[in-house]
This record gives structure tokens, sequence and C-alpha cells, in this order.
């Protein structure tokens, strides 16, 4: 008989007084202090958690981290997701007493080491944007969106301007047009051309003094570096709008391009993505942004100030005109500093090399994968470039799903499918800058091998996996979110 | 330092690709004006071992819940955090993995996913929970925001002045933009906002408690409920997870949704981030509820498994009409949630609820004690609560502390004018005996003008 225990869940492991965490005894004088809570407050057990042991509770959740992928096992070749290398000494270093254990609301005056490395973290961050104003609070990249929006919001306010529209390109990340309407503004999608780019006769029909902003992302979502980025940016100026760029590719221009120099007016970056930071299953990032100066007094508290004659670090809550809160507390700081360390391991140059490796990476894939797949945008990309399935779909019957799912049994994570929406059967892949030439031909003759592959092998893959093509349908219509005794 | 490619790497793969340098890929796709001319002026790169050297360095300068002895709360605890939550964290295969989009290489993060919702199912005795968002203060404004979507057209909030000054800080910066009314019960003499049902009418959407409050006293969440339920608004309710060891569980106080900050359970302080949002609520809710969730399913083989659900409330598919812009969650520290919680069980969050209130009420009776202090609150609280200085010099008090090695309390001026000599403490399971006394001892030590003598 198989051993299932790692497969159940932990309220099936649960045994009535069983136990893994002991507290020290409470100290009879302690425990004699004042009266008792009145009893109207008092549930009349505690809720009911699973009872194990620690041994429990390990072997489960090391089981299954087995049935994970992840960048310290897998190659990740995931389009706009940037799954790179997580540098170790990172997380040695975030870990330290002195960063790790700081309680959010102390003085100032205990807290100099860590916003001296924020502050210089934020001139660094100005310093690849090309943008001078910086907020570190924001807790996700949606969440930089959001907040930018509403120092937009701000701003045009204060002009006496009533700007309603925010425009988004059609192959932006979905987050996007959401961020614009939960800041309260309608939105626009503008089209991108054959090549792929934006179309740049049609933004300008959209163009008017209704429009407060303009979001694109550069380079954009096909991997591709807009060609007339300039011509864009003046247009949205010169129609007194502003232009808000998505930095979810910045890893590709690091010390190339500077968003600030050809014309963005705000950004935010994410952090996990660029400078590297663990995804951890889908959080935590960061989002922190970075605007011009007119756009600085809007930015939310609290900033971080220098007092250069003191040599003192300071928060700076008195901000009359910023938009206000948007996270409790400072931000997502362990985030902040392993950006912080990432930067300084490389400084300028090397940066340069990371991007210039990612590029390189990703043309060299290209390269390969052409003959594989139809790319239809483009002999060269950034660092990334989508594919699309759609001819063999049309001539075998393999979707771009199939290939997602057979590459897992190549040992492979998949690309992203089905984005940007602008490709039919998109494939998008990334390699970024910490694969080896050797990893890259091995993708690449995988995909080869399944792009050879046809019937039950493909449409019924992955077959090395210990589960297969879970069925979504049922799992939306009757939602089963949580165990149940007796389910 | 992360690269791969040696020089002949690169040679072979520019060869590979037909391009004659790097440059002429990158010209070929920068245009000229946008290209960046210079070298980024950032400090020079260093050594691992410099690096270290350097950071450690500013560690050092600051004052931590390690170096000092910590009694600040205010949302953020110094709870014990076991080191199985730390061993299981650190496995580069939950560390450094993806969103579970593909799910067959994701069980582990989804069905801990799923693990963590039923937990919290279970902790705030409500029906479904997401996994995660990004703190406690916007769990609260999306739980606001939730509950306005359902309001049909009902466009105002009634929140109470003991809910965590920052959070209504949010929701302030959040309901600007999305033209609503906030309304704000004040506090009352006992340090409760018993008055929140005054304010509720036929427009509140809802109506936004913490309990227990920002002040560690107990409100009277049920009548709450009762009223604005009798004026069709839903409760959102504010809690602190390790609270519910002892006291009764949102859920079955009438709260429609509940969210807590998480970092409690099982994460460290961290300067503030990042946290864990944690949010429940009633099952008619599911589909509003923002962030995402992993749901139940079987595979082709009929195998149980686990898949992110209800995918289309969110932003990749419902673009501008999603319930939320809200792209990513927690994951990482949800999954020290669960192991947390699986290590404590019901017994060890009863036993950890109970250090801290007793030990809670211990330090009460000492700073009581002292002829300079006073509670001006009365009535029961949990882990934390409010101290009188009555000669007025909270910010010399706290840096008098300080450098006798305490975090003492945070200064409350600064949100509650009212309370300008006043402060807010909080005492967790870590804290002994007698570290409470010495610390008892220690403020009496202090001389009015705040300047410690010898010091």
């Amino acid at each position: 008989m198989r051993n299932t225990q790692s497969t159940q869940l932990l309220f099936e492991l649960s045994r009535s007084g069983r136990r893994a965490a002991l507290l020290p005894d409470l100290d009879p004088e302690v425990a004699a202090a004042g009266e008792d809570l009145p009893a109207e407050h008092c549930a009349a057990s505690p809720p009911p958690l699973p009872e194990l042991a620690e041994g429990d509770v390990i072997r489960h959740f090391t089981n299954l981290s087995t049935l994970n992928m992840s960048v310290d096992t897998h190659f990740y070749p995931l389009g706009s997701c940037t799954m790179k290398y997580n540098p170790k000494r990172n997380e040695r270093l975030a870990a330290l007493p002195g960063l790790a254990d700081v309680h959010p609301l102390q003085t100032d005056e205990s807290l100099q080491g860590m916003l001296r490395l924020l502050y210089d973290l934020q001139n660094m961050l100005a310093e690849i944007s090309g943008l001078p104003a910086v907020s570190l609070q924001p807790a996700a990249g949606a969440h930089g969106e959001l907040t930018a929006l509403m120092v937009a919001h701000a701003y045009f306010a204060k002009r006496g301007e009533d700007r309603p529209v925010v425009l988004t390109a059609d192959s932006a990340h979905g987050t996007n047009p959401a961020s614009a309407a939960m800041a309260g503004f309608e939105t626009k999608a503008v089209k991108s051309n054959a090549d792929g780019l934006v179309d740049l006769e049609d933004l300008r029909s959209k163009l008017n003094d209704r429009v407060a902003v303009f979001m694109l992302t550069n380079p954009n979502t096909l991997g591709l570096f807009d060609h007339q980025i300039c011509e864009i940016t003046a247009a949205v100026h010169e129609a007194g709008g502003l232009v808000y760029l998505d930095g979810a590719n910045m890893n590709a221009i690091l010390g190339l391009s500077r968003p600030g120099d050809f014309g963005a007016d705000m950004m935010h970056y994410n952090p996990h993505k660029t400078f590297s930071g663990p995804h951890g299953g889908g959080g935590p990032g960061a989002g922190p942004i970075c605007v011009r100066d007119f756009l600085e007094p809007f930015l939310p508290s609290p900033t971080i100030e220098h007092d250069a004659e003191q040599d003192r670090y300071r928060l700076q809550y008195d901000r009359p005109e910023s938009i206000g809160r948007v996270r409790s507390f400072f931000g997502n700081t362990g985030v902040l500093l392993r950006a912080y360390f990432y930067i300084r391991s490389y400084g300028g140059e090397g940066l340069r090399q990371v991007s210039e490796d990612a590029v390189l990476g990703a043309n060299y894939l290209l390269s390969k994968v052409k003959h594989i797949l139809d790319v239809p945008h483009g002999e060269r990309c950034m660092h990334e470039f989508v594919a699309s399935a759609s001819r063999l779909k049309k001539e075998q019957g393999t979707s771009a799903m199939d290939i997602a799912k057979r590459i897992l049994d190549y040992g492979f994570h998949a690309p992203t499918v089905y984005f940007p929406l602008v490709v039919d059967e998109a494939v998008m892949i990334e390699p970024t800058e910490t694969e080896s030439k050797e990893t890259l031909d091995a993708f690449a003759e995988a995909l080869f091998r399944v792009t050879e592959e046809a019937g039950d092998l493909i449409h019924e893959a992955p077959h090395s996996t210990r589960i297969s093509r879970p069925n979504d349908v049922a799992a939306a219509r009757k939602p089963i979110v949580k165990w149940t005794e007796g389910d | 330092m992360y690269l791969f490619h040696t020089e002949a790497d690169r040679r072979a793969m520019l060869e590979s690709i037909g391009a004659a340098s790097m440059e002429e890929i990158l010209h070929q796709q920068i245009p000229e004006n946008a290209r960046f001319d210079r070298t980024l002026d950032l400090p020079p790169a260093v050594s691992e071992m410099e690096l270290q050297r350097e950071v450690v360095r500013a560690a050092a300068e600051n004052a931590s819940a390690v170096s000092h002895v910590c009694f600040m709360g205010a949302g953020a605890y110094d709870h014990f955090v076991p080191a199985a939550v730390d061993a299981i964290a650190s496995r580069g295969e939950f560390f450094t993995s993806y969103t579970p989009y593909q799910a067959e290489v994701s069980q582990g993060n989804l069905q801990a996913m799923f693990e963590y919702e039923t937990l919290v199912t279970q902790l705030t005795g409500l029906d479904v929970s997401n996994a995660s968002l990004y703190d406690g203060g916007s769990a609260a404004v999306e739980a606001v925001i939730m509950a306005l979507s359902v309001g049909k057209g009902r466009k105002r909030v009634v929140t109470a002045a003991t809910v965590h000054p920052e959070y209504r800080q949010i929701l302030e910066t959040y309901l600007h933009g999305l033209g609503c009314e906030l309304v704000t019960a004040p506090l009352e003499a006992d340090g409760t906002s018993s008055s929140v049902t005054e304010l509720i009418d036929d427009q509140t959407a809802c109506v936004l408690i913490q309990h227990p409050n920002f002040f560690g006293r107990l409100e009277e969440v049920a009548e709450i409920s009762a009223a604005a339920h009798a004026a069709g608004a839903l409760v959102v309710q504010v809690f602190d997870p390790i609270s519910l060891g002892t006291l009764k569980r949102p859920g079955d106080l009438g709260a429609d949704i509940a969210v807590a900050e998480g970092q409690c359970l099982g994460n460290p302080l961290a300067f503030g981030g990042p946290y864990l949002g944690v949010m429940a609520c009633r099952n008619e809710l599911v589909r509003r509820l923002p962030g995402r969730i992993a749901g139940q399913t079987v595979d082709r083989r009929g195998n149980r498994c686990w898949v992110l659900t209800l995918q289309t409330r969110e932003q990749h598919i419902r673009r501008e009409k999603a319930t939320s812009n809200i792209c990513s969650n927690q994951t990482l520290l949800a999954l020290r949630a669960t192991v947390y919680l699986s290590l404590l069980g019901p017994q060890g969050l009863q036993e950890t609820a109970e250090h801290c209130y007793r030990k809670t009420r211990f330090a009460q009776q000492q700073i009581e004690s002292l002829q300079r202090f006073s509670l001006p609150f009365t009535g029961p609280v949990f882990k934390e609560f409010v101290v009188k200085d009555h000669q007025g010099d909270v910010q010399g008090l706290m840096a008098a502390m300080l450098e006798q090695g305490y975090l003492a309390g945070i200064p409350l001026g600064t949100w509650y004018p009212e309370l300008q000599d006043c402060y807010l403490m909080a005492v967790t399971e870590r804290r002994t005996r007698a570290e409470i006394e010495a610390f008892g001892q220690a403020l009496s030590n202090v001389p009015s003008s705040g300047v410690v003598a010898g010091a």
C-alpha cells in the first residue's frame, strides 16, 4: 500500500490532544493579576484548528514543497513575470535582527541605519528611472499604479482641470485598467498597430483635454521597445496629459534607457522582477514609484528626508498636498531592502550588463524558437518575445496550452500563454539573464520535441506530475474553498 | 555575479543570432533619442563580504525587538516565532516559486493556500477566505470597497475613531477617489466608540469597527452588528488573530467581513512589511471577494487537487470591471501563518492569548502603582492599553526609556490630540514577569525632564 500521508490535508492529519508548540508556564503571580475577561466576550472554546506534532507539520510542508517547481530547482521561461535567480545573500542580510526585528513605529532616532538604506535606495531608483521623486510605500506593482494615478488625480485637481479619462494600451497588463477604475477614472484602450506597437494615429485621435494619463509598458508586453516612444510622450504632453510607465519590464533597460529621459512622468518598479526577490509563490512583492519633481508634493506620506547639516534621516509626515496614506506603516521594507542589496552588488556597469545579458539570452532563444513556432513581431526583441502556436493548432491541433502542459514533463516551467491578448495562441518567453546557454539550448530542444508530438501524449500532458489537467470549470461552478469535515 | 555567460558564450550566442555585436541588437531596438549614453551614477559594486560588512553596520545602528525589550504594538507585535516556521518558509521550493497558474507544478503552494483559507475560516467563524491581501490596512479598505459594491448605491461608510488611525487614513485616500462619504464616531471616555450606532442611516453601506480596538479595549460588536443589519448595512470587523484564542469570533458576533493584520501569525516586524492582510466573509459575498482564492477540484485522472479559482473576478479577465486591482497576494507570509497556526493548534492559540491577556493585566498593575501614570480608559483590554503620563512629556519619556533598553510604547498625540499626554503599549506572550517588573522600575526612574540621571 502506498503511503498517502503526504497528500492529506493538515486537518485530516489532526489528532485530538497532539501538540507542537508549548508555552512556558504562566507565572502564578502574573496569572493572578486582575480579573478575568468578562464572560460575555469569551468563546466557549478556542477555534477548531488542527492538532499536530511538530514532526507532522514539518513533514507535511516539506512534502508539499516538493510538489512545486521553483527557480531554485527549475528554469522558468516565463514572459512578463521575470523569474530569475534569487541571490542568497539577500536573504541572510534581510534577516539581520537590526532589520527584521525593527518595529514600524520606532522613533527616527532609533532607525538611522534603516532610514539610510532606504533613503539611498530612493536615490538609486531615481537615478535608474531618470525620475527624481520616489515613494517606497506601495505594496505591489498594481498598488504602485493605483498610487500614481491618485497622484495624477491630485495634480490635476490642484490645477483645476477635470480630466476623467485614463488611456491604456490594449496590450497592457490587466492591472492597468483595473487600477484606473479603482482610482475613479474611466478607461479607454489604445490600439496596437500591425507591428505590435502603439498605434500613434489611434492614440492621437483619443487624446484631448479630458485625458489625464496614458499608461503604457515599454519595452512592451511583446518584448519590443517602442521606437516611437518620444513621439508618443510628446503627443500626450501636448494634450496636457501625463505618461505613466508600467515598469514591469525595467529589467530590459537598466542603464540602457531611462523612462524619465524618454518622457514618462510616473512609473512603478516591480523590484522582485527587476532586481530579483523571491516571488514566494505569488508574493510578497513591492511597488515603489518614481515621479517628476512637480508631482512630488502629492506622493503618499511618509517620505524619507535627509538633513545634510546634521546628517540625520527622518520620516516626513507633514505633507499638506499629499494624497495621504496608501498602506499601513512604511511599506514592504523586506522586499525593498533586497532590491538595495541587489543594486549594491552590481553597481551601474553591472546593471547594464544584467540588461544586456537578458536581451542577449532572449534574442538567442528567439533565433532558435523562430524555427519551431511563428514569432509574429520581429526578428529581434528586448528581454522577452511572443511566439504564436496558431499555425500549429490549425495544422496538428496543438494549442499553446498543450505546449505549456507538455513542457512541464521535460522539466521546465511553462512559458506564459494566452498573454498578451493581441497575439493568437500566444507563447510568451523570457529567459532572463540568469540562465546559461546550455539551459537555453536544452529548452529550445524540448520545445522542438513538444511541437513534433501529437495526440493524447500532448492533449493529456503533463504525465509526470502528481496531478494533470485539473478541472477549473468544476472548481469555479461549485466552489470548494475550504476543508469541511466529512468532505 | 549572478550572470552565467562567459565572453566565449556571448560571442557564440551573437553568432548564432546573426548579430555582429550587442550594440547592433540594442541599436535596432532602442531609437537614438531614447538611448541612455552614460553609466548610471550608482555607488560602486561591492562584493558579498563588503556588502555584509556595510549592512551589518547599518543594522546595528537601529534599535530592535532583539536589542531592546519591546512593548510597542499598534498593529505590529513582537510575538514568538517558532523555528519550524522559518525552516519551512525558507525552503527554496516555496520561497522561489511562481504564482500557481500552472496548477500541476504548484500543488504545494495551492494546497498550502487552501489550508490557509480553511484556517482563516476556522479562526474567524466566517464561511470563506481569500489567500491573503497586502496588509491589515489595505484589507480593511478592500473590505469597505466590497461592502460598497453590494450596497446598491449606498455611499456612506461609518467608522469608529477606535479603528487603527492608519487604516482610516488609507480608507480616506481610497474613498476620495471613489466619491464616497466617510463619517467617524468619536472616541468615548471609556476608550470605545459606542456611539457608532447613532451614525448609521439608510444610506450607510457598511460600518467599520475594530475589536479589540486600537487601544486594546473590547467593543460591543454584537450590538453594533445588530444595529447595522437593521439598517441594511454590512459590518466589517478588524480583529486580532491572537485574541481569538479566547475571544468570540467575528462571525459569531455578526460581522459580515472580517479583516486582520496577520503579521502576528509567525511573521517578523520588518519595519512594517511585507505584512499579511487576512480577509474572510460570508458565503454570499464570495464572488466579490478580492484577491486570489485556491479551490478544490479533481484532475483528469480523478485525483483531488487544487487550483486558483473564481478568477473571473480578477483583473486579468475583467480588466476595468474587476472586483479589485490586486494582482498578487502574500503567499509566503500566508504560508508562515499556516505553519504557525498548525504548530499552535487550538490549545497553543488559547494559551498564547491567555499569556497576552494576563501579562497585560500584570503590566497595567505595575504601571498603575506609579504615581506619575494612570490608565485613562476603564474596562477590559486585550494585549494593549493606554497609559497617561501626568507630567505630559511622552516623547521625552519614550526617548529616556529607549536609552534604558526599552521600546516602551507609541505616543498617541499624532493621531489623537486629546491624548497628547498618553501612549499605547502592548504586552505579548514573549514578555516575562521579570521584564515587566524591570520595565515598571525603569519607568519610575525617569525624571520628569525625560533625561535619565547619569545617562
